[in-house]
């Protein structure tokens, strides 16, 4: 148990190292660079017009499709991570299972292939 | 006091001189990166690349550091402050911080933790976030657009790398970096890149580009479109932090790819001339080829439109990976090949 | 022995700390980035229990797929979270009212709560020692034979889920042109073009 612990300290500990290289740069170049903000420099980028109206707007739903089909395809891919490292144990009968079960998600891919959840335009 | 001194201080000190060991030379990686990636485009199309700062240009990445240190930076006023400025520290700050696990060779590595490699893979899932709060935080159209836009693009190739780890994984029985790499050991016929798993190979190199947003699927940035994306409206060391993050995880995926399909720090040659070079020149020289296709590439092909890049991640490269582990756990159980369960 | 307890509590408090900010937080970005906050700290705790595998997996399907989706919907809904905010008052007594019954609920369940004496006797296949087998092995060598039932089962949800999401949200725009790949190879010469004598003087 102390043993696993030990490989994760240097982990954290560099997770610290990293933020504070990060946030040190930021605020080193915040200090010592000349800092004169001005309203025209400070408006948001748009070829040089004012900006028509707030930025964040409702977009195509298709988005969300593709972030709730990865969801579902990220847990299958989770599925197959001890599947595959306690392969040479579960033999025959485990790799039937995981057929079936990729046959069942097949199905679902197949139908959403057809239904064209997966053709942009 | 000396105990405490033993006991918390000495190690403390030694884990944090390795974690330097690595984060200084993988900054100095990317500054070179970056020069190298203009000189080679400029070779491409018969150009010379940068060649004025320092003798071969050599001083260009510190002269373009120093001056992005010295720019002003700019928030812009509709902006979310505080999400503004934490979206590239956590884009820098997990490019960094996937390296604590990769092995540089044998048994040089920081972290020997045993899921390695679901590490590197959470680690890369999490790339999106600094994308999507830059392009929300601030509040400008071309930002939020690009932002949207790779994060759909990183989300769908991250699925097609997870089943191509799965098939690597298959054939080592282990999530363990280390045991990875000793799996292919013999010379570079053992290396995954070059047995049955070839095509996962490439799948996984052109993934590769998509997930770290490289031309042909530079989408995110495409400058006649989008102005570079979701990182207009920063500046200074925050642009540099975006700019940063974004090489390192190219090297770091050229890591991956050498750690999972070219042996790591193994030689190609199991004898005399080859097995003098230590491990890590052997695993530096990989990356930097690796490295060099993504340059090549993006001197050769022109960019994908939008749908094509949906359809090949969805529709061409995810049915093909899935299809690959099926086979692969097959083959390896018809020919009683299974390695043992938790590795060699 | 002292860094493992401290970091514990450090993890713990920020992971409640998180949770705390949730729901308080004004801004709705705000509390999905403090829910990514829990969820790491709550990764942080497995490790620290030695479930190295479910602290990853949370990660990458918590934190790497399941917020992102959360982000996108607060993100880009264009809600006007000022005028949600005034009805507050009006839902307070329902609000409050399933509060308290889901309370109730958990006291009778963690009252009635008692470890059966033959708990021994029912765990089928204990799990070796974390030192022996990783616990991503452990968990491989049951979930596929042991519970595979179970297993079908989730991949059976998984594609309710998958049904689902695409009956709700799919609707096909009209008058769109779509890339047929098949269509533009298939293409001969003699289908798209046409060679002309024309006579001249004479258009065609």
């Amino acid at each position: 148990m102390d043993e696993l612990l030990r490989e994760y300290l240097p982990i954290l500990i560099f997770l610290v190292i990293a933020t504070g290289i990060a946030v040190l740069m930021v605020v080193a170049s915040y200090l010592v660079a000349k800092q004169r903000p001005d309203s025209e420099k400070l408006s948001a980028y748009e070829c040089g017009f004012e900006a028509f109206d707030d930025a964040r707007s409702r977009f195509d739903v298709r988005f969300y499709l593709v972030a709730i089909l990865f969801i579902i395809f990220d847990l299958e891919v989770a599925f197959l991570f001890p599947w595959a490292v306690a392969f040479g144990d579960i033999g025959v009968f485990g790799f039937c299972s995981m057929v079936i079960f990729l046959a069942v998600l097949t199905v679902g891919f197949i139908y959403e292939w057809r239904k064209g959840a997966l053709e942009w335009e | 006091m000396a105990e405490f001194f033993d006991i918390y201080v000495v190690p403390t000190a030694w884990i944090v001189g390795g974690v330097l060991l690595i984060v200084v030379p993988v900054l100095l990686s990317v500054a070179y990166l970056t020069l190298a990636e203009r000189k080679v485009i400029g070779w491409m199309q018969l150009r010379k690349g940068p060649n004025v700062v320092g003798p071969f240009g050599l001083l260009q990445p510190i002269a373009d550091g120093l001056k992005l240190f010295f720019k002003e930076t700019i928030i812009p006023s509709g902006a979310n402050r505080v999400i503004f400025l934490l979206a590239p520290v956590v884009t820098f700050v997990l490019s960094l911080v996937a390296w604590a696990v990769i092995p540089f060779g044998a048994g040089i590595v920081l972290a020997d933790v045993n899921v390695g490699i679901l590490y590197l893979f959470a680690i890369s899932s999490l790339g999106v976030y600094g994308i999507i709060m830059a392009g929300w935080a601030s509040n400008s159209k071309y930002a939020f657009l690009g932002a949207l836009r790779s994060a759909a693009q990183m989300v769908s190739y991250e699925v097609s790398i997870g089943f191509v780890i799965i098939t690597v994984l298959l054939a080592v029985g282990s999530l363990n970096l280390s045991k990875i790499v000793l799996a292919q050991a013999g010379g570079m016929h053992h290396w995954f890149g070059f047995s049955m798993l070839m095509p996962m190979f490439a799948v996984f190199f052109i993934s590769a580009l998509a997930e770290t947003n490289r031309a042909p699927f530079d989408l995110p940035e495409a400058e006649a479109e989008l102005v570079s994306g979701y990182n207009v409206e920063y500046s200074a060391m925050t642009f540099a932090m975006f700019f940063l993050g974004e090489y390192a995880n190219m090297i770091l995926m050229s890591g991956m790819t050498a750690i999972l399909f070219l042996g790591g720090w193994l030689p190609p040659l199991e004898f005399a001339p080859f097995t003098w070079v230590p491990g890590p020149v052997w695993f530096a020289l990989k990356i930097a080829f690796v490295l060099f296709v993504f340059l090549w590439v993006r001197a050769t092909f022109p960019r994908y439109r939008y749908d094509q890049l949906m359809r090949l991640g969805w529709k061409v490269f995810l049915p093909l990976s899935l299809l690959w582990v099926v086979l692969t756990a097959g083959w390896l159980l018809a020919f009683d090949m299974v390695p043992p369960a938790g590795g060699l | 022995m002292i860094i493992q307890a401290l970091a514990f509590y450090v993890f713990a408090f920020v992971a409640v700390a998180a949770g705390v900010m949730v729901i308080a937080s004004r801004n709705p970005v705000h509390s999905v980035l403090f829910l990514i906050l829990a969820f790491f700290n709550s990764a942080a705790l497995f490790v620290l229990l030695g479930a190295e595998f479910l602290a990853m997996i949370l990660v990458v399907v918590y934190v790497g797929a399941v917020a992102v989706l959360f982000l996108f919907v607060v993100m880009m809904l264009d809600i006007n979270f000022a005028a949600l905010r005034q009805g507050f008052l009006q839902y307070l007594p329902i609000g409050a009212l399933i509060g308290i019954v889901l309370l109730a609920e958990l006291v009778f369940v963690f009252a009635s709560w008692t470890f059966s004496p033959d708990v021994a006797a029912v765990i089928a296949a204990p799990t070796p020692a974390a030192a022996q087998v990783s616990n991503t092995h452990a968990l491989g060598r049951l979930i596929y034979t042991h519970y595979v039932y179970l297993f079908q089962a989730a991949g059976l949800i998984l594609l309710v889920a998958m049904v689902g999401a695409i009956v709700l949200t799919l609707r096909h725009r009209e008058g769109v042109r779509r890339q047929s790949i098949a269509r533009q190879v298939a293409r001969r010469r003699e289908d798209s073009i046409e060679v002309v004598k024309v006579p001249s003087g004479s258009g065609i």
